[in-house]
């Protein structure tokens, strides 16, 4: 699971809470829900004070636990009318503070709200309600030989209405998409109480596309209570290479290579020789450790079709100067090499106190450039910081690896993380490709979109939620806040990328 | 910034100032689509071409000018398309108006990495705004979550939040291999038919009923088309006439589109049964798209439409008075005009082409 755990008391952000309110407050709900679906006493609360981003914390000032959408319906139209925050939360996995507590807010979380409404084999749809787990909706259409497609690495976990929030990936999105699509139709509620209908079965829904907003709106636009995914069939089979290559600019160049061939292999992904050492000794995934990147590269289909792409694949790569190839040749052994990538992030947990993870999106062809860059920055900030990635997508996975104990070490991981972030942006990339902008990218928002887009996104947050309560103060920084990190970044004489365009 | 961008910005700004509403209109080839508007014409074709095209990228970046010609000629050079294949419906089609009316052809319900309608594959989006500013959403990356998506919302948006400046487009190989079978076969079989084969690991990519014949078209690696061909049967099409077919089917030149009677494009989950309109109809996307000829007032086709799951949209001749588009939730319909105003706060864009209030 992706997580930046192992850390005992991170700095001390969290502001107090209003006794009075919080009592009124309480008052109200236990009008609309039973008593032990109201939490509000720290003991109860502080299993909520932070989602999968364990550097901010806050304690919410009430925890709501509904089981039914009407629950829910009732407990906006009280927030709304007293004025009151609410953040919802599914599983609390997410990366980039997105699901962090208001003080003076309400956490909604729709945990509760679980189950599998319906799977309709022949239409390969499944509704759902937001608190099922990803993965559970995979095993719950198993046996129709279909699955949800987008798999994100804490898919054990994290839900379906998380997953519509963040617009999750996953290791298979190259080929088979984000959430945004291969979810059919959202199902929510407005700030209001109001129920509404993004997207729907039938395609072309009337009007503005307002699903393609929602999805990825970190829970600001609307609350989402259903949701309708598309299933696909269960490829009949599917086969791994595991390629080495001496140098990192040259794994870069392989995946050109691939896509220049016209392949869009179902998974592309790489580690480098940091990383692959982080793995390695916990994952047994039989990786080349002299390599400078290793990179796996995975065909799905009819047998007939992978072993067709199995060979154009090897041959593209061998090409590429591939220094070793190894073509999974079972289904263990599949597993086994992938073993080392989906580890990566619990190894990092191991190999040290705690972990930073990034996320940035960069164009494939400079892959090997920016993976330099971030090597070269390590002795700057005296911390190691290994990569996985999603090769196919050109979206990075830094783990920047700090002692979490040591307020020093945390600043300099957090600094490093953000210059990471600009050196995304510099080249033409995006500060978050799958984990969101939370409260943690704030600050980047402000250097990868100028002042009128922002504005734009603000209306856009306005046109669904004119009150501002839902999930306040995530994803678009205010104009103050860009102006002090402007001041703060110009003041503390490591401007990085003056040269940067600001459109 | 350019001189024609910023131009155009010049021109939006000036526009608004006067309260002057614009009808966005390049090619002028979709006309027919949406409603009626006798605004003056804002024609943003100076601005135009390719900014970016870096093929293993998987990523074209062109002006909304571009004629959609020209850019899938590109594509083609480099073995690559739009996997939405867009209809064009006139040489004069253009990228900005391509992704404005957010129109998908045959492959769009298909299989895999070709999955999609045309907002699957937008990336990022430049938009002259109702203020006459340039704002720049998404990007040229596959995997992008910052800040709300709203390149993606412009597909389809009939230019009513601005004017779509430059668009970046995931695009993707051409299949290595292709081929189209067909099938004697009742309606009600071939609905049946098509959500079955959707349900398997088969290459389809665009299924076409007519008139008692199924049309299936198979795309992807050489052996899974080979396998899937076998394995399903039917009548073998020549590539070449198949190639005619599909295009006829993407720019309605098909008999069944020939006449002038009303063009109802309705829309239905894949499993919904026949309608219950005895009508003539052309089914697509697996069972998803239906188009009707019908000479039947706005409000009988679109209870036949919700009744089977879906709703209706008069796309071509007849009478759009009753509005071209299925009216909106009273909540969504709010968000709209919002939205609406949030973009466009002197209402002067494409009024009317959506809906009358906005």
């Amino acid at each position: 699971m992706d997580s930046t755990t192992h850390a005992p008391a991170p700095p001390a952000r969290s502001l107090p809470v209003d006794a009075d309110k919080q009592r009124s407050l309480v008052a109200a709900l236990r009008t609309l829900l039973p008593d032990d679906a109201v939490l509000f006493r720290e003991e109860e609360t502080r299993p909520y004070e932070c989602d999968g981003l364990t550097l901010f914390r806050q304690l919410p000032m009430v925890v709501a636990l509904p089981e039914t959408e009407d629950q829910v319906r009732r407990i906006l139209q009280l927030c709304h009318e007293h004025q009151v925050p609410v953040i919802p939360r599914g599983a609390g996995t997410g990366l980039s503070g997105s699901a962090l507590p208001h003080p003076a807010g309400l956490l909604l979380s729709l945990a509760k709200l679980n189950r599998i409404l319906s799977i309709d084999p022949r239409a390969r749809t499944a509704m759902v309600q937001p608190g099922v787990r990803n993965l559970a909706i995979s095993e719950a259409a198993a046996r129709h030989r279909l699955y949800y497609a987008p798999d994100p690495s804490s898919q054990i976990a994290c839900t379906i209405g998380g997953n519509v929030a963040e617009n999750s990936g996953g290791v298979h999105c190259l080929k088979y998409g984000l959430t945004i699509h291969n979810v059919l139709r959202v199902r929510g509620l407005t700030i209001e109480g109001e129920v509404v209908e993004f997207g729907g079965l039938a395609p072309d829904a009337p009007g503005l596309d307002l699903l393609a907003l929602v999805i990825g709106s970190e829970g600001m636009l609307a609350v989402v209570t259903e949701v309708t995914v598309r299933l696909v069939p269960v490829a009949q089979t599917a086969r791994c290479i595991m390629a080495s290559f001496a140098d990192i600019g040259e794994a870069g160049d392989a995946v050109a290579a691939l896509i220049a061939n016209g392949i869009i292999p179902a998974g592309l992904e790489m580690l480098d020789q940091a990383a692959s050492r982080l793995v390695e000794p916990f994952a047994n995934a039989g990786y080349d450790l002299d390599a400078a990147a290793v990179l796996l590269c995975e065909s799905d289909g009819t047998p007939e079709e992978v072993a067709e792409e199995i060979e154009r694949m090897s041959a593209v790569l061998v090409a590429a100067r591939a220094t070793r190839i190894q073509v999974s040749n079972s289904e263990a052994e599949r597993l086994r090499f992938w073993a080392g990538r989906k580890n990566a992030f619990p190894a990092a947990g191991r190999a040290s106190p705690a972990y930073y993870c990034m996320d940035g999106t960069i164009p494939r062809r400079r892959l090997g450039e920016v993976l330099k860059a971030i090597q070269a920055l390590e002795p700057k900030y005296g911390l190691r910081c290994p990569n996985v990635f999603h090769a196919g997508d050109g979206n990075l996975h830094p783990l920047i690896l700090f002692d979490d104990a040591d307020p020093e070490s945390v600043a300099r991981a957090e600094a490093f993380g953000a210059e990471i972030l600009e050196l995304c942006v510099q080249m033409g990339g995006t500060v978050t490709g799958e984990h969101g902008v939370g409260v943690e990218k704030l600050d980047q928002m402000c250097s990868q979109f100028d002042r009128p887009t922002l504005d734009a996104f603000l209306g856009v947050k306005s046109a669904f939620d004119p009150a501002g309560l839902l999930n306040p103060g995530k994803v678009v920084p205010t104009l103050h806040r860009c102006a002090e990190y402007g001041r703060m970044r110009v003041h503390g004489g490591n401007v990085r990328f003056p040269e940067l365009p600001r459109f | 910034m350019d001189q024609a961008l910023s131009q155009l910005c010049e021109t939006v700004r000036a526009a608004a100032e006067a309260r002057t509403p614009l009808l966005i209109r390049a090619g002028g080839t979709k006309d027919f689509y949406g409603n009626e508007s006798s605004d003056a014409v804002l024609d943003p074709r100076s601005v135009t071409g390719i900014v970016d095209y870096e093929p293993t990228e998987l990523v074209i970046t062109a002006r909304a000018g571009t004629p959609l010609a020209e850019l899938e000629q590109l594509l083609a050079k480099n073995g690559q398309l739009l996997a939405f294949e867009p209809p064009h419906f006139g040489a004069n089609a253009t990228i900005g108006g391509c992704i404005a009316a957010g129109l998908a052809g045959p492959r769009r319900v298909s299989f895999g990495p070709t999955y999609g309608g045309v907002r699957d594959f937008v990336l990022g989006a430049k938009l002259v705004d109702g203020r006459g500013q340039l704002l720049s959403f998404g990007g040229t990356v596959m995997k992008n979550v910052a800040g709300y998506d709203v390149s993606r919302l412009l597909a389809g948006s009939m230019g009513i939040l601005g004017v779509i400046a430059e668009v970046s487009i995931k695009v993707l190989p051409r299949p290595m291999s292709h081929h189209t079978l067909c099938f004697e076969m009742t309606e009600t079989a071939a609905i049946y038919k098509l959500n079955e084969w959707a349900g398997r690991p088969l290459p389809l990519s665009a299924s076409m009923w007519h008139d008692g014949a199924l049309y299936l078209r198979l795309a992807g690696a050489s052996a899974a088309v080979r396998a899937a061909r076998h394995h399903l049967g039917g009548e073998e099409i020549d590539n070449y006439q198949a190639d005619a077919f599909w295009t006829s089917i993407r720019e309605q030149t098909h008999p069944f589109f020939g006449d002038d009677a009303p063009l109802w494009r309705v829309s239905v989950p894949t499993t919904a049964p026949s309608l219950s309109m005895v009508e003539p109809q052309l089914i697509e996307w697996n069972g998803a798209l239906r188009w009707m000829r019908t000479h039947r007032s706005a409000e009988e086709v679109r209870e036949c439409a919700e009744q089977a799951g879906g709703h209706a949209t008069l796309f071509r001749n007849g009478d759009r008075s009753a509005g071209a588009f299925t009216p909106l939730t009273a909540p969504l319909a709010a968000i709209h005009r919002r939205l609406k105003s949030q973009f466009d706060p002197a209402h002067i864009f494409n009024r009317g082409r959506l809906y009358p209030d906005l």
